[in-house]
Formats: structure tokens, C-alpha cells, sequence
């Protein structure tokens, strides 16, 4: 394995209420690895050569690193805010690069087609202007100022609304996105994209959401963003090419894809290479 | 009636979609099957001991079976669905629905693997899948030589909606459907129908949609 920047990030690899003592194995970056808990039920993740990897476990999941991470896990100070409700959305598997899980969900362009009736429709398909920022004092990228109209927002959504976004990105295979939030105006839903790379183009995705909305009940809100992410599993697996080309070529994006850009170029700029190619595609 | 529905499983997808096309009016409980385990707790074993979903409740009766729900579902509320009371079609549509188990244990369990983690002998699911979509094809070849366009008749029965799903939803087990010309058809049939519902990985027609806006005057 050549890709050491991205070796020394957090990945999610479990949800904390699941760990069991005999744990589980699972891939990380090519790397076989097992997530268990100890006797007090704390997470522990150990490789296959015996090491015992560091672990954090925030937000809902368990989180790992192969090397040595130079920085701590990201924050979400959403988290903790009084009356959210937490969303472990369940782990899905994708046969895809797992950049391309996160720059697919960075991306609105696509709510019409493949969201149809919940997250956009036809004929509403513009994605008007909006602000991208590679934020350089907290070296994350961030999008603001996205609107959208959506027909069901959310679960809680009773109609059609226009629905302001926020997207972050603030470790290569994590976005972040903060909308509308229908019964809370002033506040922002949480939903994040956890991606846990199992090889560079097959991944593991833990939604997990930090809501308010005391009327839908848990199941619901779960099925909600399963419905959501499995219809993007199949446009994630027929993607090509496999990898997520990093330098322009025959692709021309378009001002809606401003959000990737960034991302693809914040990615070459670190050199988190893992799930990407240097070849212009 | 009620449907303990999980939105992500073919099986009940079926029952919904029924519903939808006969404009029969059920409940829909969902369980969190992925990642609570919902359907193997107390509650749920004590309607149904073999721990899957869908459970179907209409006025004290409890059907577990998919094929079972689509039989009781038609009757009630769209006979024509169970197809003409003739000894061939009655023959051909139980056919169909007890062939739909074996897609459920190939291509279900190769996409459950595939996508939620749950064990299985993946290669081997694979290959019963594949088999099970060449003998569809082969069928759907011979139908359309008699000049219909569906499963058991000229008409979409049971039958369809019970196999229609999971030949659909293969790719998201590693199992091609390119190589299957007339399953792509009959699912363009299916997706066209009045009434037509959708889930993850089953798409509407949008070629069918009408036209966003005013139509252009040169195309």
C-alpha cells in the first residue's frame, strides 16, 4: 500500500450499539481487520498481525485508523446539542470507489432522476449559484448557499419545499451535510456519509443522521434514508471509470459541480489517492 | 390490512406493488429489519416463527409467505390478477409463483450479501440466479413467439409481480441482467403499467413521463 496520507485517517468500521466480544471481521483498505468490544463493552480493533489499532468512538459508530493519525477525529458539535434525535442508519455495502460515494453525495444535480418525487423532480432541475470554499484555517471544503427545491425534504417534510444545504467534507471519505430542517426553522438537520474504504473500489457506507423530529417514529426515519441511499447504490456501481479521476479530462463539469471540484482537487492536494486515479479520464 | 414492511425487501415491494396496481388500500408497519433485527424479536416470531417478513394481518389471519400474500391480495381485491379460471393459466401462475422461492433464495440472498453483510455461499447464490433468469427469458422468448407479452398469459398476472422484483434487482447481487433481451421488455411492461410503483433499484419509466414544460417547437 503506497497511499500513506490517507493510512493515518479516521475510518468508520462498526456501530458502537452492535459490537459484540467475538467481534467482526472486515476489510479496511485491503487490511483484514476485527471490531469487538472488551468485557466493559469499549470498542476494540485489532489487525490481522495481532496490532491493536487506535479507536474513538463518537457519533454512533466505532472509528480506526491503520497508521497514525496526526489529527484528532473530526468534530460535530451539532452532536451534542439537546433534543436531536441520532440516526445509526445501518451499514450498506457499495461496489464503488469510496470517493465516489462521497462526491456522489455532494453532488444535487442528479435529485430529479434518481430521487424523483422526494428529493427533486422534474421540471425542477436548475441548481442555482452557490458558494465553495476550500476552508484553509480548518482545511475541510465546504458548500454554501445551496438551494433546492424538494417535494419531500425529509420524512418530517408534509410538502414541497425549497430547502437550504451546507455540505462539508472533513476527512477525505466523510461528508457532512446540514439542510432545512421542516419542524425546527433556524436549525439544520444533520445527515452524514461515513465511508469505510474496504479496497479502492469496493466500500462500506454508515449513514447516520442527528435530527429534529420528535414525530417520526426511529424505523421510519431509518427506512427513509436507506430508500435514499439504495437508490444511489446502483448509479454508484456502473460508474466509470472505476477509480475517481483527479485530473480533468474528457469530463467537462458544469457550475453544479463546483462541490466535486473542490473535493477532487482538496484530495490531490493532500494526496489521498486511495479509490482515485492520476490518469485524466 | 396490514403489511409489516421493510422498504428495501423485494418481498414485500410485492405486496405493495399489488396494492398499488389494484388500488387495494393496506397499512404499512415498517420493521427495522437492517440494522435492528426487529423481525427476529419476541413479538414478531410470535406472528411468524420462521422470523422473515413479509407478515401480512387481515382480520385474524396471518400470511408469511409472499407468493401466499399476492393470492389472498388478488382475490380480494383484483381477481383478474390471479388470471383466467382455466386449468393452463391457474397451472402456469402457481408455477410461477413457486419458481419466484427459488429467485428469492438465489439472487435475495446474493443482493442481502452484497449489500447488507448477511452470510451466504455467494457463488453459489450467483450461479442459481443465473440460471433462474435464463429459464426466465427462455419463457418469456416462447411467450412472445404465442404472441404475449407476460409470464402466464397475453395479461400481467400474480405471476409477474412474484418474479418481476428480484430478476430486476440481480445487479445489486453481482448478477448481470444485460444478457437477457426479453426479461428487459418484460419489465418495460411491467414499469408501464397504470399504477406502477417504485423502490431502490426499480426505476420508474421516465421516457414515459410527459414532457417537463412547454413542449419545443423543433426537436
Amino acid at each position: 500500500m503506497t497511499d500513506t496520507p490517507m493510512l493515518n485517517e479516521w475510518y468508520p468500521v462498526g456501530i458502537l450499539t452492535q459490537l459484540t466480544k467475538a467481534g467482526r471481521d472486515t476489510l479496511l483498505m485491503g487490511e483484514a481487520i476485527n471490531v469487538a468490544c472488551d468485557s466493559l463493552g469499549a470498542p476494540v480493533v485489532s489487525a490481522e498481525d495481532g496490532r491493536t489499532l487506535p479507536v474513538r468512538a463518537r457519533y454512533g459508530h466505532v472509528w480506526t485508523s491503520l497508521g497514525s493519525p496526526t489529527k484528532e477525529l473530526f468534530d460535530i458539535p451539532e452532536a451534542d446539542q439537546p433534543g436531536r434525535r441520532l440516526v445509526d442508519v445501518g451499514v450498506v455495502r457499495v461496489k464503488c470507489s469510496p470517493l465516489r460515494a462521497v462526491e456522489n453525495f455532494l453532488d444535487i444535480a442528479h435529485f430529479p432522476f434518481v430521487h424523483t418525487d422526494i428529493l427533486g423532480a422534474e421540471p425542477h432541475t436548475e441548481v442555482q449559484r452557490y458558494e465553495v470554499q476550500i476552508r484553509e484555517e480548518v482545511d475541510e471544503v465546504w458548500a454554501t448557499k445551496v438551494k433546492f427545491y424538494q417535494p419531500q425534504a425529509a420524512k418530517s417534510a408534509a410538502g414541497g419545499i425549497t430547502t437550504d444545504y451546507m455540505y462539508r467534507v472533513p476527512a477525505p471519505t466523510v461528508s457532512i451535510l446540514y439542510k432545512t430542517c421542516p419542524p425546527r426553522p433556524g436549525e439544520w438537520d444533520v445527515i452524514t456519509l461515513f465511508v469505510q474504504p474496504m479496497a479502492e473500489d469496493l466500500c462500506q457506507v454508515w449513514p447516520w443522521m442527528a435530527l429534529f423530529d420528535d414525530q417520526t417514529p426511529m424505523t421510519d426515519l431509518i427506512h427513509f434514508q436507506q430508500m435514499i441511499f439504495l437508490q444511489d447504490r446502483s448509479i454508484l456501481e456502473n460508474q466509470l471509470p472505476r477509480l475517481l479521476p483527479l485530473d480533468p479530462g474528457m469530463e467537462i463539469p458544469t457550475r453544479a459541480d463546483m462541490t466535486s471540484v473542490a473535493y477532487r482537487r482538496w484530495l490531490k492536494r493532500h494526496g489521498f489517492t486511495y479509490g482515485a486515479q492520476l490518469v485524466a479520464a | 390490512m396490514i403489511l409489516y414492511d421493510y422498504i428495501l425487501s423485494p418481498d414485500c415491494y410485492k405486496v405493495r406493488l399489488l396494492a398499488a396496481l389494484t388500488g387495494a388500500r393496506i397499512t404499512l408497519r415498517p420493521v427495522d429489519f437492517h440494522p435492528g433485527g426487529e423481525h427476529k424479536t419476541a413479538p414478531f416470531l410470535a406472528m411468524n416463527p420462521s422470523g422473515t417478513i413479509p407478515i401480512f394481518e387481515d382480520d385474524g389471519l396471518i400470511l408469511t409467505e409472499s407468493s401466499a400474500i399476492l393470492t389472498y391480495l388478488a382475490a380480494k381485491a383484483g381477481p383478474a390478477w390471479l388470471g383466467d379460471d382455466t386449468p393452463a393459466m391457474r397451472g402456469r401462475v402457481a408455477q410461477w409463483l413457486a419458481f419466484s422461492q427459488r429467485l428469492s433464495a438465489s439472487i435475495g440472498k446474493a443482493r442481502v450479501h452484497d449489500m447488507l453483510n448477511k452470510p451466504a455461499d455467494i457463488q453459489a447464490c450467483r450461479r442459481a440466479g443465473t440460471q433462474c433468469l435464463r429459464e426466465i427469458e427462455a419463457a418469456l422468448v416462447e411467450q412472445r413467439l404465442a404472441g404475449h407479452a407476460f409470464l402466464a398469459g397475453d395479461r400481467p398476472t400474480i405471476a409477474d409481480i412474484a418474479c418481476f422484483p428480484h430478476s430486476m434487482l440481480a445487479p445489486d447481487g453481482g448478477i448481470s441482467v444485460d444478457p437477457y433481451p426479453s426479461i428487459r421488455l418484460w419489465t418495460r411492461s411491467i414499469r408501464a403499467l397504470p399504477g406502477f410503483i417504485e423502490m431502490p433499484g426499480i426505476h420508474r419509466l421516465h421516457d414515459l413521463k410527459p414532457e417537463p414544460g412547454p413542449i419545443p417547437e423543433r426537436v
